[in-house]
């Protein structure tokens, strides 16, 4: 335990050691305020159900871009197999690099909270939904990062991993939604919505937070991060 | 202390490792030798219990490496090919993570790193990002990251690829400090290595042990061969004629000479008697001059020649 949280720390620290950290928070924040704000004023209405609804779309693309360097950096130089070598186990090290780039997205996110305090300030503001968006958020972030951490385990090269993880974290995204389970027949479209990202997504975030959602999004992250941990065994291990 | 009986590794359809077996006695240095893409790689990676093996048995200090990997790691340290350490990372606290890693204590933990600073000579680099360092100093916070547990066993892959001679020198008194108290086992594909640093070196090409022994050993497992590199003012032809003559060698090769009307050439000893007197006799009765004649012994890089079959 203590070792997981040796290596949390690491890897969420990793990203400060560099400008990348700094890249990732501005660019996310002036996206999300800004696709926010633009509707916002607008309407008029002391409402942040919009900023809850465009954050999968931005997420789709700031979190493949957090996860793709993960396990790329560390096979290309090398380091993996001292990290392999001390006697950790290696579902420590995954979970440590999970954990890692989740303080990471947890950081991105706290920075939005200003942002609803201004609108809790010029209105009453339902807080309900907010905190619901916040916990489906952190919930569909681990699911996106775990998929995303997965396939950088799969490729050396980081911008592969990074438009693979966007395309499969879309499509588990889009499974849910009605163009695609709307389609098919009685049988399959509940099960396709069983999967989607984005139904488990919208139902916390109307402020119903149904623990079906949470063991959804749970088994997702556990399920890709017992992948990661395979693949990662069978390139480096061998 | 180190027991490893028929090991084997393939990649797919590359054999890397065939059946190697050996023996590392409690504070050995031992040389792994071998061109490369001979196993060297895979077999410390199959010690460390990085790989895998696909069958065999090692037992380091009598605990089984297949079964209780993180058991024996804990005793291992490594320093893979290349010293692949953290280049984002200031180098105690690179060291201070890996130390944590290991599970050495809070309170121990600064000792431990002055320790390595001062072991590795790190102590003008300190406070500085790894990778704003040189070669060499990479290469000596990969060693102090590989001992800062204090461990029973070294493992080092090419420990001094791609450093300077002054380097070089350094990181091998280094090596031969920790030799001293532990068991080391490095490798090289250079000879002089092996002959500087270690006490037994194991042959190692195309995946089997091709090879063992202590230096000297390995010397006279080059048939204790012995050769003598002449220069003479003659043509070929007359060189031909006046030493097929001498008794108790052999002419080996020519070679370049540096002196256009001299003529460069190796002779090879047959009975393991010192012929240079005979060659001597023999060039004066021929009427022409010498003017190099040298008695070489086989060095560890024509035994490793051989045995490597390169």
């Amino acid at each position: 335990m203590k070792k997981i949280v040796t290596m949390t720390k690491r890897e969420f620290f990793s990203y400060f050691t560099s400008p990348i950290a700094y890249v990732y928070l501005m660019t996310y924040l002036v996206l999300a305020n800004w696709f926010f704000f633009r509707g916002f004023f607008l309407v008029g209405q002391t409402d942040v159900r919009s900023f809850f609804s465009i954050q999968p779309w931005i997420f789709l693309f700031f979190i493949p871009a957090v996860s793709m360097g993960k396990w790329a950096e560390e096979r290309k130089q090398g380091t993996l197999e001292i990290l392999f070598t001390l006697p950790v186990r290696d579902i420590e090290v995954v979970l440590g690099k999970f954990l890692g780039a989740f303080a990471l997205l947890v950081t991105a996110l706290f920075f939005t909270f200003p942002m609803v305090m201004s609108v809790a300030f010029l209105g009453n503001l339902d807080w309900g939904p907010v905190i619901g968006g916040y916990i489906g958020l952190l919930f569909m972030a681990g699911a996106y990062l775990a998929i995303g951490l997965t396939i950088s385990s799969m490729t050396e090269n980081q911008i592969i991993a990074f438009i693979l993880a966007v395309v499969v974290s879309f499509l588990f995204f889009m499974l849910g939604s009605p163009l695609l389970s709307g389609a098919r027949g009685s049988f399959v479209a509940p099960m396709f919505q069983y999967f989607g990202i984005g139904m488990h997504f919208d139902s916390i975030a109307r402020g119903v937070i149904d623990s079906r959602d949470i063991l959804y999004y749970l088994s997702m992250i556990a399920f890709f991060l017992f992948l990661n941990l395979n693949v990662i065994q069978t390139k480096a291990r061998k | 202390m180190i027991h490893v009986e028929h090991l084997q590794k393939s990649f797919g359809s590359v054999q890397a490792v065939k059946d190697i077996s050996f023996d590392v006695a409690k504070g050995e240095v031992v040389g792994l030798l071998g061109p490369n893409g001979a196993g060297k790689t895979t077999t410390m990676r199959i010690l460390t219990g990085f790989l895998r093996a696909d069958t065999g048995q090692i037992t380091i200090d009598g605990v089984n490496v297949m079964e209780e990997s993180r058991k024996v790691r804990q005793h291992i340290g490594y320093l893979p090919e290349n010293a692949p350490v953290y280049l984002d990372l200031e180098v105690t606290a690179y060291l201070s993570y890996i130390g944590t890693l290991r599970g050495i204590a809070k309170s121990e933990l600064q000792t431990r790193i002055r320790k390595m600073v001062e072991a590795c000579g790190l102590e003008n680099v300190v406070g500085r990002i790894i990778g704003q360092l040189s070669k060499g100093y990479r290469q000596r916070v990969g060693l102090a990251q590989a001992m800062i547990h204090e461990p029973k066993i070294l493992i080092l892959d090419e420990p001094t690829s791609g450093l300077d001679p002054n380097q070089i020198g350094e990181i091998r008194n280094v090596i031969r400090t920790l030799g001293r108290e532990r068991t080391v086992i490095l490798s090289t594909h250079i000879l002089q290595e092996v002959e500087a640093t270690c006490s037994r070196a194991m042959i190692i090409s195309s995946g089997t042990l091709v090879g063992v022994g202590t230096i000297e050993e390995l010397m006279r497992q080059g048939k204790g061969k012995v050769s003598y590199i002449v220069t003479a003012k003659a043509p070929r032809e007359r060189i031909h004629e006046v030493f097929s003559k001498v008794k108790g060698v052999e002419f080996q090769e020519w070679m370049t000479s540096e002196d256009e009307s001299a003529q460069r050439f190796s002779l090879r000893e047959l009975n393991g008697k010192n012929c240079a007197e005979e060659i001597f006799h023999a060039a004066v009765e021929g009427g022409f001059p010498l003017v190099e004649l040298t008695r070489e012994r086989a060095s560890l890089e024509d035994v490793f020649r051989e045995l490597t079959g390169a």
